[in-house]
């Protein structure tokens, strides 16, 4: 039962044809528009590496059904930067050591990302800490990812009013 | 995963007619759904899309002082919503408790409500699981059960129900909206899950087709939410399902409890309301004398299934510190972390601008 689906993804909108329908999102966006940024780790949402931003907040890539996804815009690691200019919290997570082998780290990144523009973590790092607990990292860079999304958040809401308007300005399709 | 059918129906109606047919499931958020298709625990012919049909994803506050949930609002849109987190605090503290940020996003009430049991037995196709195929026998009765029911099995089925979210919700009597072939009904949601009797592991009150298009809390349900309070206890601080848990809530009349509600979470095939335990405490004063009766009280007829005999002990203690906790007062701010083991270091917030080399 082939059928298509339009899935606008960072900025770019695509008709896709899905010959069947079980492939998951995180399958489309690596293996059919080569965005091999987005990890695939468990595959079953238990470590997070697969985080993307789904009209705008993110989730677990792994467990979504493409095929249920019709008129859907997707933000992925890839649409992160302007060009050469990292989002800020790209930036925040090498100036704080957010990283060992990095195989977590663009789904940490879309994470905070999502966490960022939700708003509840202000800047406990307890909070941060609580509200990340999703992304899973193997090497243990935990304490450098608290700080580069407490960073992050600074540099997001001195840039503009408030850390919503800093997201959607950089992270062009999250809104 | 099997191959199937990808159906989109456009109304209510006809999800219900398409969900009737032999074989079909509903796809909501599809985090419980998807996974379990992964590893061939569900093998359905039919998957029926319901994640984009319309008027199901609204919250709203009905004249008796209830409130209406759609179906298909995102456990995360219900937990911040600040109205209701206000009106029903452990409510939000179990919901924020549960899974990790991305599932919640994603999660809906209707999956969280139907979303299948953890037993490693249950999600292992070469074991034997009365639930995954009545009459196979049950291998979590002589494996690893320290994590299983304690409360109301039999040897047909020991496992529990994992969801944070139905244990306040039993406590506060929610009303759960089918939409069936035959029409529409009302069920409380301590009758939504169904216990293992001597025969058989079925696992909830629906028919084929029936349809979860939202639940009800009755106008009493606000009048507990001064003294709210969800305590979860897991194995790690966060995103991991709860080895036992309490909601606890109490409408108090100076220091004189006027009325309790009381329910525990993975001890039982479904959310465990202590109506006995909420009978016991009406008209005392709030003592630790009196929540450790109402404890006793709520697990009178627990019993090991297997290596567990200290989650009776477990939650008679959690038991008791909800009702301290919520005695205390709702937290203002949710969630308050209670598990956390880092309140002592806090890394300080860098200042100034990126220093990128
Ligand atoms: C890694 C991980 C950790 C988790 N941790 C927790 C936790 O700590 N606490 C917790 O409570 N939960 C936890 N969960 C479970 C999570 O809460 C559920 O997966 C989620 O709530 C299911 O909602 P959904 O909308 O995605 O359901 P789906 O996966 O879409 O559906 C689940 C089931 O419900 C049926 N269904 C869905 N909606 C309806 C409806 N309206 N009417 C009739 N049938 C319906 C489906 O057919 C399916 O059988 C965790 C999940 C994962 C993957
Ligand atoms: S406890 Fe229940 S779910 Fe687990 S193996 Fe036994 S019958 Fe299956």
């Amino acid at each position: 039962m082939p059928f298509s689906i339009s899935l606008t993804v960072n900025g770019q909108p695509n008709s896709i044809a899905l010959d069947d329908p079980r492939v998951t999102l995180l399958d489309l966006l690596r293996e059919r528009l080569h965005l091999t940024g987005t990890k695939k780790g468990c595959d079953r949402g238990q470590c997070g590496a697969c985080t993307v931003l789904l009209n705008g907040r993110r989730i677990n890539a792994c467990l979504t059904l493409a095929a249920s996804l019709d008129g859907s815009t997707v933000t992925t690691i890839e649409g992160l930067a302007d060009g050469t200019d990292l989002h800020p919290v790209q930036a925040a997570f090498i100036a704080c050591d957010g990283l060992q082998c990095g195989y977590c780290t663009p789904g940490q990144i879309m994470s905070a990302v999502g966490l960022l523009s939700e708003g509840h973590a202000g800047d406990d790092p307890e909070r941060v800490r609580e509200l990340m607990s999703g992304n899973i990292c193997r090497c243990g860079a935990y304490q450098g990812i608290t700080q580069a999304v407490l960073e992050a958040g600074h540099v997001l809401s001195q840039k503009t009013v408030g850390p919503n308007t800093g997201l959607q300005e950089s992270g062009r399709n999250a809104a | 995963m099997n191959r199937f059918d990808f159906i989109r129906p456009a109304s209510l109606a006809e999800a219900v007619t398409a969900a009737a047919v032999p074989g079909s499931v509903y796809l909501a958020g599809g985090t419980n759904l998807l996974d379990l298709m992964k590893i061939g625990v569900t093998r359905p012919e039919r998957v029926i899309d319901i994640s984009r049909l319309p008027g199901l994803d609204r919250i709203e506050w009905l004249p008796d002082g209830g409130v209406r949930i759609g179906a298909l609002v995102r456990n995360a849109d219900l937990a911040y919503d600040t109205r209701f987190a206000t009106t029903y605090p452990a409510i939000a503290e179990a919901l924020l408790s549960g899974a990790s940020a991305q599932l919640r996003n994603a999660a809906t009430v209707g999956g969280n409500l139907l979303q299948r049991t953890r037993c490693a037995y249950f999600q292992d196709t070469a074991s034997a699981c009365n639930r995954r195929e009545p009459g196979s026998g049950c291998d979590a009765l002589h494996g690893e059960n320290r994590l299983h029911a304690v409360l109301g099995w039999t040897e047909q089925c020991i496992a529990t129900h994992p969801s944070d979210f139905c244990v306040p919700l039993a406590a506060l009597g929610a009303v759960v909206e089918i939409q069936g072939v035959e029409g529409r009904k009302d069920i409380p949601i301590e009758n939504l899950h169904s216990l293992p009797d001597a025969t058989s592991a079925r696992e909830s009150a629906l028919l084929p087709g029936d349809l979860i298009s939202g639940l009800r809390l009755p106008p009493e349900a606000a009048a507990f939410s001064e003294n709210a309070r969800y305590v979860k206890l897991r194995e790690r601080a966060s995103y991991a399902f709860a080895v036992v848990s309490a909601a606890a809530m109490l409408d108090m009349d100076g220091d004189t409890i006027r009325a309790a509600r009381l329910a525990l979470g993975a001890v039982a095939a479904k959310p465990w309301r202590a109506h006995a335990a909420e009978a016991a405490l009406v008209g005392q004063r709030a003592t630790r004398e009196a929540f450790e009766k109402a404890a006793t009280a709520a697990l009178a007829d627990a019993r090991p299934s297997g290596d567990n005999a200290f989650k009776i002990t477990l939650a008679n203690r959690i038991l008791v510190r909800a009702l301290t906790l919520a005695h205390e007062g709702t937290p203002k701010v949710m969630p308050a972390l209670p598990a956390s083991p880092f309140p002592e270091q806090h890394i300080p917030a860098p200042k100034g601008d990126l220093h990128v080399a």
